[in-house]
Formats: structure tokens, C-alpha cells, sequence
């Protein structure tokens, strides 16, 4: 039993970070229906730009993580204005491969920067380097502050998205773009404010991810962007709340995989689910079935 | 029946034969020597690669990203099966039976996943050939595990390599030409007209689907049999992505751009072996501007051919002459 609330409490955490990027996968899928491959690496930027801020400019926690999430934002949207803006009208393959493309730069891009090399995260100090016990359970300062952090954060998107002038044009937008745009809705602005939430989501989601396994390399955005975006399908893709208990299954059932059974098969679980899904329902958990119209 | 052997079979024929035996030639010389032969292998592996994918993705447009996967089913059923019997025999029993496997593997992964539109299917071939690459790595009794198989006897020569590369591209082109390969063109153009026509697309997609794999399998075989090294590794999702440029660089729905791709991005690659983050970012930044301001590829869906010379050709006198109207 104990165990299984360790368990539970590492799936947890490790859900979290799965939520927050497949959430940016979710959304930018909701608004233009784009699989958006270079999010993993965005995420993996935000951990290097964390990394940038505490190591070389002595910042603490929490402004590093705003300027990550700052910095992926913009990223975020240049990636869109250049890449997959001029493409609007293009078929859905051509932006794939696009996304692929912007992916490996991004990837690559880094890597001829900062070298391949893993680097590690400075230790935490104060009262982020705190652990606590309750009974037998560990919990550690940083997953406390992984979950809070989320939890804000995902407040913070469902306030952005259901309260504000922009976040109604964002839900417009994702229920019909052409509908909305004759409704004076700008559609580009919107699809680039989709982005911009997304990366910063993501740019979080980096150096959270910096602070917990604190080793970080350039082709680390590879495999948990994909596990996202599993979560994204497994939740019903393009629905918000749909991604945040997907990231949270997918930790879950990563964690206890490997806690349980064989660590090395848990990518393969991870697959075998969304192979599952799509076969059983492609909609996802939360997802509608639509019928295609003619 | 007689008229089956025409003037332009011939022709082909007599193309093949000349480039085998010109090859051959140079080979037996020792002008190309084992460096440049590597590269040549390289090459035509890629284009047995990259024509079979460009079948799925390009003339089917059916978006798969998990090529590698059958890739390594291919090459690990031919290495275990010749590191049992090395001989001749046992590598072509190797090779046949890697590429059934893929091709087996490709109708079961295939059948369900098929009936998804476009960017679930990339998806979900992506996780089949990670799945396939993990138990590799696990299944250490049969593959080694992630050390990898080593020793595989080694039977390409320039014989095999031209005999699988030339036999992967007429076999192919023969099937987009049928009626099979139309309907999967019609599919590609627009599935539900082509559904409205009487076209079975799931029964197309997993028939072009199946194929491909079957070549993959090929392929996969080749590479093993010339390596002679395995390790589960080598196809990560990095391969599948290194295929689908040469598909996307050469035209999506142009076999003879998949080869031409192969051929130019293998010399490229050789060009910049001793950088290899280079390599990728010039890999991404092509993905991006092809689709940016040429998203046809080098060729488009068009084919390379003696009729596409003349009408050059022609083309330029005409404009010499004035213009003709």
C-alpha cells in the first residue's frame, strides 16, 4: 500500500508535466488541426532557458520560470508565423512535415550550440531542497512544487479560456474557423495567441522537468512530446480538460509500469495505449464522434 | 500476348543491363573501391527505402512514420536466419522471409489503423515501430538485446544490391500502374470521391500499406546482409524521418524522385559525415523550404523518363526556332 501511494505521488508529479504539454498539443490541434511536433521542443528550450537563467544569471526559481515561459512564447508564436502561417491554405500533410522539419531544427539547432552532452540542473536550495515524510512516504519539495505550479497554471488557462475576450475567439475559432472569422473573430491573431499559451505552458512544463530529474540534453523533447500527445489523443484530442487527465493517466501508468513490471517496456505501454485508443475510440475520453460531411 | 515485349521494354532493359555491367565493371577494376561502394550501398538501400514509403505516403497519401520498424523486422529475421545457415541459400530464405514478416506485421497494424485519416495514422505507425524497437532491445535471447547482433554473414555484392534495388523499382512502378496503383492514386487524390466510384479504400490502403512494408523488409535486409552489424538503435524514429526526406525531397508521387533524392542526399551525407548535427539541420531546414515554396519536391508526381527528355528537348528547339504554335 505504501508503495502504491509513492507511486501514486511520483505518477503525479510526473503527470504533471505530461498535462502541461499536452496541453499546448491540444489546443494548437483544437484551432488549426495540426499535430505539433516541434512542442516537445519547445519544451525542451524551456529547460535550457531555465537552465540559462539560474546558471549564468543567478536568478532564482520563480523568475526563471517566467522568463522561460516568456521566451517560449515567443518562440512559440515565431515558429508559427514562419513556418506554418504561410501554409494556412496547404494540404494537412504538407504542415506535418513542416512540423517535423521545425522539429529537427530546433533539435539540432541546439544541439550544434550547446553540444549533445547532458547537462545537470543545479541543486535547489532553502526550502526546495526540503523533503518531507509523512508515515513512510517521501515527498519532495520539488514534486510539491510541480503539482502546485500545475495546478495554478491550469487554473490560470481555464480562467484564460472561458473568461477572457480572447479565450471565447480561441473556442470560437476551434468550433469553426471560417464561422468565426465572418463573425469578426481576427483568425490569425487567435492561432497565434494559441501558440503563445501553449509554448509557455510547455517553457514551464521544461523547467519543472529541469528540477526534478535535474539532467537535461537537446534531444530530451523527443520522447515526452510524443507521450503527450498520446495523452492529448487518450483525452479526446483538441479538449483541455481532456488533455490535463491524459498527462495525468499517462504519468500514472508510466510510473507504475515501470514500479511494477519492467521499467524498459514502459515507452512501449505507453504506444501500446495509444494504438488501443485509436483502434477503440480515436475520439479520446472526453471526445464526440462527428460524422464527416461531404 | 506478343506485343507484350515492345520497344520501349526493350529500352528499359537495355538501360539496366548497361548501368549493372557498367557498375560491375568499375567494381571489378577497383575504381570503385570499398568507400565509394559503401556509399553506393547506402544509396541503393535508401532507395529501396524511400521508393517503397513513397508508395504509402506519396502515391496513397497515407502518412506513416514507423518505416524503420519494418525496416528492422527485415533486417533481424535475415540476420538470425543467416547466422544460423550462412549460405546463399539461407540469406535470399533471410531476405524473403524478413520482408513476409514486415509485410505481415504491416497487415496487422495496417488493417485497424488504416480507417484513421492522415494524422492519427503517422501517429500511430510511429508508436507500432517504437514498440517494434523496444522489443528488440528486451528480447535479448533472440536479438541480443540493445548490444546488438554482430557477424551477420555478409552476401551483398553488386550483384544482390542491383538485383533487389531494380527489382524494388519495376516491381513497384508495374504496381502503380495497374489498376491497384490508380485506385491508391485516387485515394490519395480524394478518398471520398474515390469511395463514392465503388474504390474499397481501407482494402487499397492496406494493400499499398502492406507493400510497402514488404520492401522496408527488403531493405532492411540488404542493410543487414552489408553491415553485418545490428543493434536496435539504428532504427529509431530518426530513420523513419531520414527516409521520409528523400520521399518528400524527391516529390511526393514521383518514384524516380525518391531515387534521385537518395542519390543526392547520400552524397551530401558522405559530404558531411564528420559533422553530424549539421547534417540534421540542414536535413530540417530542406524539410521546411521545400514545403514552403516547393512542396511538389524535386520531380512533383512526375516521372522521369525518355519521353520527358524528348519533350524537352524539343521544347528548347521549339524555342529556337522561334516558337511554334
Amino acid at each position: 500500500m505504501e508503495q502504491f501511494l509513492q507511486q501514486l505521488i511520483n505518477g503525479i508529479s510526473l503527470g504533471s508535466i505530461y498535462a502541461l504539454i499536452a496541453l499546448g498539443y491540444t489546443m494548437v490541434y483544437g484551432v488549426i488541426k495540426l499535430i505539433n511536433f516541434a512542442h516537445g521542443d519547445v519544451y525542451m528550450l524551456g529547460a535550457y532557458i531555465g537552465y540559462f537563467c539560474i546558471t549564468n544569471l543567478n536568478l532564482g526559481f520563480f523568475p526563471s520560470l517566467l522568463i522561460s515561459m516568456l521566451v517560449c512564447a515567443l518562440l512559440g508564436a515565431t515558429i508559427e508565423k514562419i513556418a506554418y502561417k504561410p501554409l494556412r491554405n496547404a494540404s494537412r500533410i504538407a504542415v506535418l512535415i513542416t512540423a517535423i522539419g521545425v522539429s529537427l531544427f530546433l533539435e539540432y539547432g541546439t544541439m550544434f550550440f550547446v553540444k549533445p552532452d547532458p547537462r545537470s540542473y543545479p541543486p535547489l536550495t532553502g526550502f526546495m531542497a526540503k523533503t518531507f515524510r509523512v508515515g513512510n512516504l517521501l515527498i519532495t519539495s520539488q514534486q510539491i512544487l510541480i503539482i502546485i505550479i500545475t495546478v495554478v497554471l491550469m487554473i490560470a488557462l481555464q480562467l484564460i479560456v472561458k473568461r477572457t475576450r480572447i479565450g471565447k475567439a480561441m473556442r470560437a475559432v476551434s468550433l469553426d474557423g471560417d464561422a468565426a472569422q465572418l463573425m469578426g473573430i481576427s483568425v490569425d491573431r487567435t492561432i497565434s495567441f494559441t501558440f503563445i499559451l501553449g509554448s509557455a505552458l510547455a517553457g514551464a512544463a521544461g523547467i519543472l522537468v529541469g528540477i526534478y530529474y535535474n539532467s537535461i540534453n537537446p534531444l530530451m523533447g523527443t520522447m515526452p512530446g510524443l507521450k503527450a500527445f498520446v495523452a492529448a489523443v487518450f483525452g479526446g484530442i483538441g479538449i483541455i480538460p481532456g488533455a490535463m487527465i491524459g498527462g495525468y493517466f499517462i504519468g500514472l501508468v508510466e510510473v507504475m509500469v515501470s514500479g511494477y513490471g519492467n521499467s524498459m517496456y514502459r515507452d512501449a505501454v505507453v504506444f501500446a495505449i495509444l494504438i488501443i485508443i485509436l483502434i477503440v475510440k480515436p475520439s479520446g475520453l472526453l471526445g464526440k464522434e462527428t460524422r464527416e460531411k461531404v | 500476348m506478343k506485343k507484350s515485349i515492345n520497344g520501349s521494354t526493350l529500352k528499359k532493359f537495355i538501360t539496366l543491363a548497361l548501368t549493372f555491367a557498367i557498375v560491375q565493371v568499375l567494381v571489378s577494376t577497383n575504381i570503385i573501391n570499398d568507400y565509394i561502394f559503401s556509399t553506393l550501398a547506402t544509396i541503393c538501400i535508401n532507395i529501396i527505402l524511400a521508393t517503397s514509403l513513397n508508395l504509402i505516403t506519396g502515391f496513397t497519401g497515407q502518412f506513416s512514420l514507423g518505416h524503420a520498424g519494418f525496416m528492422s523486422i527485415g533486417a533481424y529475421t535475415c540476420a538470425i536466419i543467416t547466422l544460423r545457415n550462412p549460405t546463399m541459400l539461407g540469406f535470399v530464405i533471410g531476405a524473403l522471409a524478413g520482408a513476409m514478416l514486415a509485410a505481415f506485421i504491416g497487415f496487422f497494424v495496417g488493417l485497424p489503423t488504416l480507417r484513421l485519416k492522415g494524422d492519427y495514422l503517422a501517429i500511430a505507425t510511429l508508436g507500432m515501430s517504437e514498440i517494434i524497437r523496444i522489443l528488440f532491445i528486451n528480447l535479448d535471447s533472440v536479438t541480443n538485446g540493445a548490444a546488438g547482433l554482430s557477424g551477420i554473414p555478409q552476401f551483398i555484392n553488386w550483384g544482390w544490391l542491383f538485383v533487389f534495388t531494380a527489382g524494388t523499382i519495376i516491381l513497384l512502378n508495374n504496381f502503380i500502374k495497374s489498376s491497384y496503383g490508380r485506385a491508391c492514386i485516387s485515394l490519395r487524390e480524394d478518398e471520398i470521391a474515390a469511395e463514392s466510384m465503388g474504390i474499397n479504400s481501407t482494402k487499397y490502403k492496406v494493400i499499398a500499406f502492406v507493400t510497402g512494408a514488404f520492401f522496408a523488409g527488403i531493405a532492411g535486409a540488404v542493410y543487414s546482409s552489408y553491415y553485418y552489424f545490428l543493434e536496435p538503435n539504428l532504427f529509431n524514429f530518426q530513420k523513419s524521418i531520414d527516409i521520409l526526406v528523400i520521399v518528400v525531397l524527391g516529390g511526393l508521387g514521383s518514384l524516380s524522385g525518391s531515387v534521385i533524392a537518395a542519390i543526392l542526399l547520400a552524397l551530401i551525407s558522405t559530404y558531411l559525415q564528420s559533422f553530424p548535427e549539421l547534417r540534421m539541420v540542414i536535413y530540417a531546414i530542406l524539410l521546411i523550404v521545400i514545403m514552403l515554396f516547393r512542396p511538389q519536391g524535386i520531380m512533383g508526381s512526375k516521372e522521369l523518363s525518355l519521353t520527358v527528355f524528348k519533350k524537352w528537348t524539343r521544347g528548347l528547339r521549339d524555342k529556337k526556332n522561334g516558337g511554334v504554335a
